[in-house]
């Protein structure tokens, strides 16, 4: 096996690191020659190096099957993906400016409502959506942010444009893999860091992150006591959780791990009862507190939500973001942005058609067939439709589901999704990818430099997600020069 | 502060390693007599089965304790008592609790258990058993070695010497076992027991010393040729040998002053430690030893109680 860029051929689709068959785009001109250069063995080597790597450093996220759990490998290509740093520092600005207007807009919702008492946001789509939390109402976390830290899906179209395909708010999942990946690519290719090329260092997110949630501190001492809260060891982020934890030094703690007395969080301890300050929660808000939301949660903590409202612990993200995350509010993020910050948005959304609305919703069942459905508020790609590779069968069923529940559903164009190179059995091979950068918001604003590239493995699909096979590369925002 | 659920799985954790390297030493000891054994003598390996006191989980799998059976049981086996099995025990806690430990201890325990799973099953052949079980022990060193240079002295290192401690002190009384049970040499044709008696013995007490890596500490601190009677107090009651029964209880002791709340766990361990302190091991060889080490066996399993009821989240 050689990279041989003449034989690869992305077809009518925007690849990121080539223009056409032979021609690397400039920044990606010393990787592409670097990548030829490699034989046959180096190129074996490296990738044998790189699942080495992900098995001893335990790199792994679980699988829900039928046969049980499985704790899998994180599946991770060995090409880098390269984005200019003069492209991505725009880029980071219009996600900041979304995560500043979406927190604005969730405060606003569940205080004055003068969003939806001057009619730019449909009342309805509020009171209706299943992210709605009306125990929230009249609340006012620490510096009015509710979501803390927010994973912006990012695409980029036939242009090579980024659009945002959507905004999670709820408890996103897949910084670890960002970090976890610079560090395999660091063991395989020491070569491209040391002299070919001026990488932004990714390594600081759980630092930024620890000092943001630290500024949630309801208590004001020098070393809050913070802590993670895992839905436990069979979790699919598991990984995740307990690695964040680990690089925060905050304590890694399961519902189990709780208690509340007297609207004060404590938890269980070799001392006794030890106070906690801030809960970074990746519980789902209907899990967290099962005296208030779902009764028959073993997830939670009895007692924790009402804490919470005393200002006696802070929540990341807050109960009640997730009604930011919703695929119909998304439709309204131009609006929010011009409403709250009057300004123009940096980065575009990706063309939606509500299906709330008559007149859109016949334009959505008459060209079902060319456009992606989404449910308002699913997430890991499950409850997808996408038109132009469904049955008849298919089709009709989410016809019907959009006539008796036009609330819940939402219609895009199947979006050319762009192309990077892959390092196949045989040869280099171009893949669909998107990316998932992270945004922290407390007293002060942080994007993380890239994100998580998210590959899809198969030829010509579409879907990244890791729980369906999806993969992922190390992205590198690189100096221009 | 340490989390209740942390410390006890850093606890398990520790334990898991210690006895996935007992278990790897017991082995090596039959292993070694095999060789040096005159040739017509059987060795018992049902032993090794009651030893470890899996008697009815064998018995449901194997008709017959002979060497290939007890060694795939204890080395390879899906069973939750191999080898394999107690490193897949390890690594799930230590893959749980990686917030507080060194990044590298759970690469060397995640990388323990690989090698393990991939290679056990080639370790039922004699050829390559050697080897095996002596990487396991290396490894398994390695791994606290590692913990001791890299680890903060804080309540989880704490658990952690508490765990291994009480598996060693324990692990050393079945190893004791080994040398004291039913390996009385089964002759075959026509020899007369006094001539092969003597030096058998010898032979079997040295592979027990050599097995806790604890033959040429014996020969420096013990001015006696090894003999049954000094191996066995040498093994339980010397206060300076790490692997030795003595030496781990009072270990357990020193831990348990930097704990909070560690009355109940203090006074079960002077318990075991004067059961120690106060025997009389010439008596016991001549007879009652294995009634012997079976109540000191229950007096440690007696301190894991008092441990799991003061500190654990199972427990509360």
């Amino acid at each position: 096996m050689r990279v041989n860029w003449k034989s690869y051929n992305p077809g009518k689709f925007f690849d990121e690191l080539i223009s056409s068959p032979g021609y690397a785009r400039k920044p990606a001109r010393k990787l592409a020659s670097y990548l030829r250069s490699l034989n046959h063995e180096d190129l074996l080597q490296k990738k044998t190096a790189s699942e080495l790597a992900i098995k001893t450093m335990g790199i792994s996220f679980t699988v829900y099957s039928d046969a049980g759990n499985i704790d899998r490998e994180w599946p991770m290509d060995i090409i880098p993906r390269l984005i200019a740093a003069s492209e991505w520092d725009q880029t980071s600005k219009g996600l900041e400016q979304r995560l500043k207007a979406l927190n604005c807009f969730i405060h606003d919702i569940y205080n004055d409502q003068k969003i939806l008492k001057d009619k730019v946001v449909p009342k309805e789509l509020i009171l209706d959506s299943g992210n709605f939390r009306k125990q929230c109402q009249g609340i006012k976390p620490k510096f009015n942010v509710w979501a803390n830290i927010c994973g912006t899906d990012l695409i980029k179209d036939g242009d090579g444009q980024f659009f945002v395909l959507e905004d999670n708010m709820r408890v996103p999942s897949g910084v670890s893999y960002m970090l976890e990946n610079r560090r395999v690519t660091k063991r395989v290719f020491p070569e491209l860091f040391e002299s070919n090329y001026n990488i932004r260092p990714v390594t600081d997110y759980p630092a930024e992150l620890f000092d943001m949630l630290a500024s949630l501190s309801p208590r004001q001492v020098k070393y809050p006591s913070i802590a993670v809260l895992t839905p436990g060891v069979f979790n699919s982020a598991y990984f995740e959780h307990s690695y964040l934890a680990q690089r925060m030094g905050a304590d890694l703690v399961e519902g189990g791990d709780l208690v509340v007395e007297n609207d004060k969080v404590f938890m269980r301890t070799i001392d006794g009862l030890a106070p906690v300050d801030v809960i970074y929660r990746r519980i789902d808000d209907l899990f967290i507190d099962p005296s208030v939301f779902n009764k028959d949660s073993v997830l939670g903590v009895p007692g924790l939500f009402n804490a919470w409202v005393k200002g006696n612990v802070a929540l990341a993200n807050a109960p009640g973001a997730g009604v930011a995350d919703d695929k119909i509010i998304y439709t309204y993020v131009p609006k929010i942005i011009k409403y709250y910050l009057d300004e123009d948005p940096i980065l575009p959304n990706v063309p939606s058609y509500m299906c709330v609305d008559k007149k859109q919703r016949d334009h959505v069942l008459k060209n079902l067939d060319k456009l992606v459905v989404k449910p308002a508020n699913e997430s890991g790609g499950y409850g997808m439709l996408i038109g132009p590779q469904a049955s008849k069968k298919e089709l009709s069923e989410f016809a019907r589901r959009i006539k008796s529940n036009p609330r819940n559903y939402m219609a895009q164009p199947l979006i050319s999704l762009s192309t990077v190179p892959i390092l196949g059995d045989r040869a280099v091979e171009p893949r669909h990818v998107d990316l998932r950068p992270f945004i922290l918001q407390g007293n002060k604003s942080y994007v993380t430099p890239g994100g998580l590239s998210r590959v899809a493995m198969v030829k010509g699909s579409y879907v990244v997600n890791s729980s369906q096979g999806g993969g992922s590369k190390d992205t590198w925002i690189v100096e221009d020069f | 502060m340490l989390l209740s659920r942390v410390a006890e799985r850093v606890y398990w954790q520790a334990r898991y390693i210690e006895r996935a390297e007992n278990t790897a030493r017991l082995l090596s000891v039959y292993s070694a007599l095999l060789m040096d054994l005159p040739a017509g003598t059987k060795l018992g390996w049902h032993t090794l089965i009651q030893i470890t006191g899996h008697e009815k989980v064998f018995a449901q799998r194997y008709k017959q304790a002979n060497e290939r059976n007890v060694i795939k049981f204890l080395l390879a086996d899906c069973n939750n008592l191999s080898i394999v099995d107690m490193l897949a025990a390890a690594r799930e806690n230590a893959r749980t609790t990686r917030e507080i430990m060194p990044t590298e201890a759970f690469e060397l325990i995640n990388n323990l258990y690989y090698t393990a799973r991939d290679n056990a099953e080639s370790g039922v052949a004699r050829g390559p058993r050697h080897e095996l079980l002596e990487g396991f022990v290396a490894d398994c060193q390695k791994i606290w070695g590692l913990l001791a240079g890299t680890m903060s002295r804080d309540d989880a290192y704490s658990f952690i010497r508490l765990g291994r401690s009480l598996e060693r002190a324990d692990m050393t009384t079945r190893i004791v076992d080994v040398g004291s049970s039913n390996l009385i040499p089964e002759l075959e044709g026509e020899k007369r027991e006094s001539e092969v008696r003597e030096p058998y013995e010898n032979i079997l007490w040295m592979n027990v010393l050599k097995s806790q890596s604890a033959f040429q500490m014996y020969r420096q601190h013990v001015q006696h040729r090894v003999k049954g009677v000094e191996v066995v107090r040498y093994l339980l009651k010397d206060e300076q040998f790490p692997r030795s029964t003595a030496h781990n209880l009072t270990t357990l002791t020193k831990v348990l002053q930097k704990l909070p709340n560690n009355s109940k766990v203090k006074w079960q361990v002077d318990q075991a430690r004067r059961l120690i302190r106060e025997s009389d091991i010439d008596k016991l060889l001549r007879r009652g030893l294995l009634k012997y080490l079976d109540n000191v066996q229950k007096e440690i399993a007696n301190v894991h109680f008092r441990i799991a009821e003061t500190w654990f989240l199972s427990h509360k």
